[in-house]
This record gives structure tokens, C-alpha cells and sequence, in this order.
């Protein structure tokens, strides 16, 4: 066979396209991810909740009782509340729902650790071509609400990266020495500031490496998105070379355009590395 | 008035009991000087104070304070009880500079051009000033020592502690840092020093503490206790340490 050239510059517009939404779906879906993944991380780091049958029969407990409670609550709307105006009453919810958080607020750092947990075992623990497709297909039907195709893309993309980030960030932190917190609470400072001016600076550094493999990981896991038909870069090549035949070039072309975002990533990381080293 | 008041004070770690009820007062001026055998709870001691390690029995009160207060009390009292460490624990993102403004800063706001006047001073009274500029990293560890005393004295507190501050050093580097206590104890800080510097203990400490299953076995003046130890333990202890 002959190379044909002419065929990717003809392709190249709608594969610069496809790599647009790419790094739109990316970078959206990092910076959720990056944000989810954060406060996960400090809580599950922080917070010690071991996954027991004893924390699981509770949380199923709190999990029935909510349920119960809802049920109540609309069981009275129906009954007693007919004529009262939806501000009023949806008003009241707000109120109970704000006493109920008053009164268990001790428990509330327990809860979400236990949920961010449970959360990191889910999505760790399934494919992300399954996740974007009970999100796109699956929720619709559960919940009557459908989102487009790229917003699907979008979601997954964040709460997949959030449960990795996790994950780096309980590891960068504990791996700070004990020694650093003991000489910030010995100064009287509190925990958030200890967190903000002495441990996150060290564990942020530490980060570096790990985070340079997840960013490159979700750009390629992008790609995936193929099967909801969002037309990301892998989907665009697909769909030109379905027209014209080119495989090698198109696809060599497609391969060509993510390790130049990979490495545009990897050089970034770096950069940042860098500039941060401490001596 | 004492500046720390122990009243009757238990700690266990689950069911080891490492203060086996402990009543003491320390006075203004007071160098108190802490030795015993590994595991007789010195360092315990220490870190009740300024609450690294909470109690189960009794109180402690820190110029005022308790250590069973709430957690903005607890801040308060740390404030006062300045702490030196081991392993130094000095910020390793930050210079030696940074490393002393930072207490002030964050602990009692003030402004950076004032907090970085008095760190020069403390950096200068440490004979560190032509160091402010490098990481801990770049530093030895008799002089990331002084950094941190200097940054234990930055936020002006009333007492300091210090957890074997030679322990981690060379021989050749423990001198620095000792003079350098000495100075602090000279201006009458109030200071409480868990160690194995029986030299330092005669010359600068006014009181001595021997620590011994948990239990406080001897209390009075140094050079007495360390000429004439009044019980074989001491005599013991200081046998293996000299």
C-alpha cells in the first residue's frame, strides 16, 4: 500500500476537532475529579473508619432510617399538608433536614469517610466503559432525567478520576512525617491551617509524580467514550476512517495526536516538579 | 505562682500505665532538668504539657490553663509552652527564616515585616543569621536544632520545652545546641529539658527530676543529686549514662 499524506491533511480539521473535545472532556473531568478527589482523600486520611460488619450494618441502619423517614415525611404531605403552598412545605423539609444534620453533626466526618470509602471501593472496582454507560443509558431510566452525551462524558470522567485521586492524595499525606503535624499543633495552630500551610505543601510535592500518571490516564481513558458516540478525537478518526478506508494513516495520526497531549502533560509535570523541589 | 501545676496525673497507653500519678509544680525561672531509663515515661511527661499526649486522670495547669480545656484553650496554652523536638521537625519547604516567621504568623497574626525583623534576631542570637536563607536540608543537624529553638522562641511563649534536643546529633554538634540552651535558660526562660547531658543538667539545670517506672523517684537540685545520689537506682542509672 502507499501512504497517503494527503489523506490526514485532509482528515486533520475534523481530528483537531475530535482532539478539542478531548481535552475539553479531559480537563473538565480532571478538575471535578481533582476537587472530589481531594476532600476524599483528606477525609478517608484523617478520618478512620474501618469498613466493618459492624460501620456496614450501621450504615444500612442510618440507610433504612432515612428511608423510613422519607417515607413518613410524604405519607404526612399527602395526609395533613393538601392545601399547604409547595414554598411552605418544601421550607419545612429544609428546616428538618437542617435539625437532623444539627443534632448528628458529631457523626458527619464518620459518614463521609465511610461514604468516600465506599465510594473509592465502587469505582475502583468497576470498568469505566460500564460507568459512562449506566450513567448515559442506565440512570435515564431510573431517575426520568437524561444528560447529553458529552455531560455524561464529563461526569464520568470526574467521579472515575476522583476515587484514583483519592487515593494519591491519602497516600501523599500520610506519608508526611507525624513529626511536621506534632510541631504545628505544639505551635497552637489549628488542624486546618496545619493542613493548609505545613502538611499540603509537603504531600502537594509528592503528589507530582502520581498525579502526572493519572492525568495521562484519563486523557487516553477518554477515549472510551466511543461507546456513548461522543466525538472525541478516537471517535472522529473512527468515523472518517469508516468513510475513506485510510486506517494506517488515520489511525497512525489519531496515536500521534494523544502522545503529543500525553507528553505535553508529562513535560508540564515535570516543569512543575521542577520548580517545587525542595532542597 | 507555679507555671505548670501537675495535680495527680495518670496516662495510659491502653494498659500500660506510663505516669502513675504525678503531682508536681514548676515555678517561674525553673530549668528543669528530666532523666531516667528508656520507657520511664520522660517524654510523656514532657508532651502532656503542652498536650501532645492527653491524659486520663487528673489535670495539668499551664500558666493558667488546662490541658482538659476546650480546643481553642488548648491552642492558648500552646502558646505558651514553646516545643523543641528530637528529630527537629522544622518545615522543610520553608528556609530558616521562613521557618521562625512562620509561628507568629499564623499563630498570633502578626504582620510579615515585623516577623521577619524578630526572626533575623533570633536567627542572630542563634548565630544563624548568615544561614536565613537555606532550606533545613542544607543545613546541619546541630544548626536545624537552633533553627527550631529559635523558632519555638518566636512566639514568645512563658515555657519551653525541650524532648532530647541532642539525642539525634553527632557529639561535635550537641555543644551548639547546648550553648545555645544555656543562653535561653540565662535569660530566665522557664524551661523543662528531657536529656542524657548529665553535664548539662549540673551546670545549667536548678532542678533535677529522675524519672523511674512512670513515677517522679527523685526531685531536688542537681549537683547534689548527681554527687550524692541518695538511692542505688540513681546511682545505677547514672552509672550506665556516664
Amino acid at each position: 500500500m502507499t501512504f497517503e499524506w494527503s489523506a490526514i491533511w485532509d482528515a486533520l480539521p475534523s481530528l483537531l476537532e475530535g482532539a478539542k473535545m478531548t481535552i475539553q472532556i479531559t480537563l473538565l473531568g480532571l478538575i471535578g475529579g481533582s476537587v472530589i478527589g481531594f476532600l476524599s482523600g483528606v477525609v478517608t486520611t484523617y478520618v478512620k473508619v474501618p469498613i466493618s460488619t459492624r460501620s456496614v450494618i450501621t450504615a444500612v441502619a442510618v440507610l433504612v432510617a432515612l428511608y423510613l423517614v422519607s417515607r413518613l415525611g410524604a405519607w404526612v404531605a399527602d395526609t395533613f399538608m393538601a392545601g399547604v403552598s409547595p414554598m411552605v412545605w418544601n421550607g419545612l423539609k429544609l428546616l428538618i433536614l437542617m435539625a437532623v444534620v444539627w443534632r448528628f453533626a458529631a457523626y458527619l466526618p464518620r459518614a463521609l469517610s465511610f461514604l468516600a470509602q465506599v465510594y473509592i471501593l465502587i469505582i475502583r472496582g468497576t470498568p469505566i466503559v460500564v460507568q459512562v454507560m449506566f450513567i448515559y443509558f442506565a440512570l435515564p431510566l431510573l431517575a426520568g432525567w437524561r444528560i447529553d452525551a458529552v455531560m455524561a462524558a464529563i461526569f464520568t470522567l470526574m467521579i472515575n478520576s476522583g476515587a484514583y485521586i483519592a487515593e494519591i492524595v491519602r497516600g501523599a499525606l500520610q506519608s508526611v512525617p507525624k513529626g511536621l503535624r506534632e510541631a504545628g499543633e505544639a505551635m497552637g495552630l489549628p488542624f486546618w491551617k496545619i493542613l493548609a500551610y505545613i502538611i499540603g505543601p509537603v504531600a502537594l510535592r509528592r503528589m507530582i509524580p502520581a498525579m502526572g500518571n493519572q492525568c495521562i490516564i484519563s486523557l487516553k481513558d477518554s477515549s472510551l467514550f466511543i461507546v456513548i458516540g461522543v466525538a472525541e478525537l478516537t471517535r472522529q478518526g473512527q468515523e472518517i476512517i469508516a468513510a475513506n478506508f485510510r486506517s494506517v494513516e488515520i489511525w497512525g495520526a489519531v496515536a500521534v495526536i494523544y502522545l503529543i497531549l500525553t507528553g505535553f502533560i508529562a513535560l508540564t509535570l515535570k516543569f512543575i516538579e521542577h520548580r517545587t523541589q525542595i532542597v | 505562682m507555679s507555671i505548670v501545676e501537675f495535680r495527680n496525673v495518670v496516662k495510659r497507653f491502653g494498659e500500660n500505665t506510663v505516669l502513675d500519678n504525678i503531682s508536681l509544680n514548676i515555678d517561674p525561672h525553673e530549668v528543669v532538668v528530666v532523666v531516667g531509663p528508656s520507657g520511664s515515661g520522660k517524654s510523656t511527661f514532657l508532651r502532656c504539657i503542652n498536650v501532645l499526649e492527653t491524659i486520663q486522670e487528673g489535670d495539668i495547669i499551664v500558666n493558667g490553663l488546662s490541658v482538659r480545656g476546650t480546643p481553642a484553650q488548648v491552642r492558648e496554652l500552646r502558646r505558651e509552652a514553646g516545643m523543641v523536638f528530637q528529630q527537629f521537625n522544622l518545615f522543610p519547604q520553608l528556609t530558616a527564616l521562613e521557618n521562625v516567621m512562620f509561628g507568629p504568623v499564623h499563630t498570633r497574626g502578626v504582620n510579615r515585616r515585623q516577623a521577619r525583623e524578630e526572626a533575623k534576631e533570633l536567627l542572630a542570637k542563634v548565630g544563624l543569621e548568615a544561614r536565613m536563607d537555606h532550606y533545613p536540608g542544607q543545613l546541619s543537624g546541630g544548626q536545624q536544632q537552633r533553627v527550631a529553638i529559635a523558632r519555638a522562641l518566636a512566639i514568645k511563649p512563658r515555657l519551653m520545652l525541650f524532648d532530647e534536643p541532642t539525642s539525634a546529633l553527632d557529639p561535635e554538634l550537641r555543644f551548639e545546641v547546648l550553648k545555645v540552651m544555656q543562653d535561653v535558660a540565662e535569660e530566665g526562660m522557664t524551661m523543662v529539658v528531657v536529656t542524657h547531658e548529665m553535664e548539662f543538667a549540673r551546670r545549667v539545670g536548678s532542678r533535677l527530676l529522675f524519672m523511674d517506672g512512670g513515677k517522679i523517684a527523685e526531685d531536688g537540685l542537681p549537683a547534689e543529686l548527681l554527687s550524692n545520689p541518695p538511692s542505688q537506682r540513681l546511682r545505677d542509672f547514672l552509672q550506665h549514662v556516664t
